[in-house]
């Protein structure tokens, strides 16, 4: 008598033993699921909501209709989109200055971290740093006002210093091709320093006996850069690299919002200024959803082929 | 190390000065380089403390001529300016509480090894590291829950960072021992308990960098002010920023040809840029090596 509901409680199906199981966890610890239930809760409403608003890529989204009445149309949003002569431009746009700023921006921090860690006196290289870590933490908007305060035309200072040794001035932010530049160099002087931490963590790691040896072997300061330090580094390149490569088809709408302006429009309006002049002021809702959606499908790509090449050409890879 | 280097060098006096010369070379191009990143605000500052006159006749470069704080009262004595200023304040407490609330809440728990569950949750938060809706399903989602030109659509959405709650998670678990844990639960104290009276008093330094990342981060960005806030008054103080630079911009010349302006709009702007710079500059000094940190935490995890 005794034995028969144990062998019966045994033979039971083992879900059912591991669903009694999972509410033993959850009454165990339901201090920590009541915590979680927090951030869940908005993660889920909005982290994961807006994911699934994706569909409206493929539907005809009207406001009155909501995300589950409107219309599927397949892919007619992302159809339009080639034909879509602003979207060319805000793509062209994009791939221009986030190429030039790969270009100029990446190799920048490499050359910077390894100046910064041959200065040998502490305090110096303190305060340099301090400095150069600066411009990472002013917004783009006081970046830009700034920039403005800079090479306005006429008031500002560096075109003001240009006339005063007799030279003409430049329209760094008011003729488009200047303007693109300026938008890179600007990026470059804002990024530069605080891009060289990941770098100068890695210089560290590298084993200092390496660079003693090379000193026995006679190796000069240029000789151990290049065959030390730079070997030592290259993981880190090339994953910054990767991660730079993936970002070629972002936009970051805060930096080409606040520095561009109407004369340079047509060199200024990247995809995201264009998502929200197309998408929220002109409300062209499914239209503009598809092009954040094709963005973004481009990017990942572009990242996992990257990772693919480094893991081909024997580096770790990122994923 | 050094040693050697130098004794070899006594050596070779070609040697010597080629590294002198390095030295030389990369002292001066460092230092110029971060002279080129604080310079360009000693001009504004400077300008912000001049006088119209001498900021029209272009005589300020880099120290104030005719001191005053005349722009400063201007930007002050605004209305819409402080309406800015105070939205702007309220909504980064308010959000740097939130987001250390939601990040605290998600980051203990990981920590529990017992957690069942634990890997699933942990992915769940994390894929919002990789994949986001996007600018207009964000938009359309504000829009469906009523929280345009409301303060909650500057709170809300962003108050939750995955990249936080990693740090949060990471430093729990290397500055509290596990077995500390383990044995006020086995005493019978409840999680949450744990966690405000041994966690959290441990965690202190680490709560208060990342208050500062999610404040210095919030008080930077405009994107959502721009996107969900029609209504002005409710303009956080970068996004007005923005606006104010924007259209004196276009409207240079025209601002210019008017003689009876009471002030140059050039000193009003750089008031203007000093005044929304100058709470991140206060704090700088002090946030800077958490910053540091947090880079490499936020690389180790990858």
């Amino acid at each position: 008598m005794k034995t028969k509901p144990m062998v019966h409680k045994t033979m039971k199906t083992k879900s059912n033993n591991s669903r009694r199981n999972f509410m033993y966890y959850i009454k165990r610890d339901w201090q920590l699921y009541l915590l979680l239930v927090f951030p869940i809760v908005i993660v889920l409403v909005f982290k994961y909501f807006p994911m699934a608003g994706l569909i409206i890529a493929f539907k005809d989204y009207k406001i009155l209709k909501g995300f589950v009445g409107s219309e599927w149309v397949g892919f007619k949003n992302f159809a339009e989109i080639f034909s879509n002569k602003d979207f060319y431009r805000a793509l062209r746009n994009t791939l221009t200055l986030n190429g030039l700023d790969l270009l100029l921006g990446f190799p920048m921090p490499i050359i910077l971290a390894i100046m910064i860690n041959e200065i040998r006196t502490l305090w110096y290289k303190k305060i340099n740093q301090t400095l150069l870590y600066l411009p990472h933490f002013l917004s783009w908007v006081i970046i830009a006002g700034v920039a403005y305060q800079l090479f306005q035309p006429r008031t500002g200072l560096v075109n003001i210093l240009l006339r005063n040794v007799g030279l003409e001035e430049i329209p760094f932010l008011t003729e488009n091709t200047h303007w693109v530049f300026s938008y890179v160099l600007i990026g470059v002087w804002q990024s530069m320093g605080w891009g060289t931490i990941i770098y100068l963590a890695s210089i560290t790691s590298i084993n200092p006996e390496l660079y003693d040896s090379a000193t026995i072997d006679g190796a000069g300061r240029w000789g151990k850069i290049r065959y030390i330090t730079l070997p030592g580094i290259r993981s880190t390149i090339t994953i910054i690299l990767i991660i730079n490569l993936g970002r070629i088809m972002g936009s970051s709408f805060e930096r080409a919002h606040s520095l561009g302006n109407p004369i340079v429009k047509e060199v200024s309006s990247v995809i995201a200024t264009y998502v929200y002049s197309a998408g929220i002021q002109a409300q062209k809702y499914s239209f503009t959803t598809a092009v954040g959606l094709f963005q973004s499908a481009v990017g990942l790509v572009l990242v996992l082929i990257s990772d693919w090449i480094s893991k081909k050409i024997g580096d770790e890879g990122l994923l | 190390m050094h040693n050697i280097n130098e004794f070899r060098h006594s050596n070779y006096t070609k040697g010597k000065i080629i590294d002198l010369a390095a030295d030389i070379f990369i002292y001066f191009t460092v230092g110029l380089l971060a002279l080129l990143c604080v310079l360009p605000f000693v001009h504004v500052l400077a300008k912000s403390l001049s006088s119209d006159a001498k900021v029209t006749s272009q005589l300020v470069y880099l120290i104030p001529k005719d001191f005053n704080l005349k722009a400063y009262r201007s930007v002050i004595g605004d209305p819409s300016m402080i309406r800015s200023l105070w939205q702007t304040i309220k909504v980064t407490v308010i959000f740097t509480a939130l987001g250390m609330f939601l990040t605290v809440c998600a980051a203990y728990p990981l920590t529990r090894k017992r957690l069942k569950g634990r890997n699933i949750i942990s992915v769940f938060f994390i894929i919002t590291l990789y994949f986001s809706g996007g600018i207009i399903p964000d938009y359309l989602l504000m829009h469906r829950l009523g929280l345009l030109n409301k303060s909650a659509s500057l709170i809300l959405p962003l108050a939750f960072s995955a990249y936080n709650m990693i740090i949060m998670r990471t430093s729990i678990q290397s500055t509290v021992p596990d077995s500390l844990e383990e044995s006020a639960f086995l005493d019978g104290a409840g999680d949450i308990r744990i966690l405000v009276q041994i966690v959290l008093p441990l965690c202190k330094p680490i709560i208060a960098t990342l208050c500062l990342f999610y404040a210095v981060g919030r008080w930077n960005a405009y994107q959502d002010s721009v996107f969900y806030i029609t209504r002005q008054p409710m303009y956080l103080l970068q996004h007005k920023l923005n606006l104010l630079i924007q259209t004196t911009n276009t409207t240079l010349t025209a601002s210019e040809a008017q003689p009876d302006t009471v002030t140059n709009p050039e000193v009003i702007k750089s008031a203007c840029i000093i005044f929304a710079t100058l709470p991140i500059v206060i704090v700088y000094p002090f946030i800077q090596k958490y910053f540091v940190k947090g880079v490499m935490i936020g690389a180790v995890k990858g």
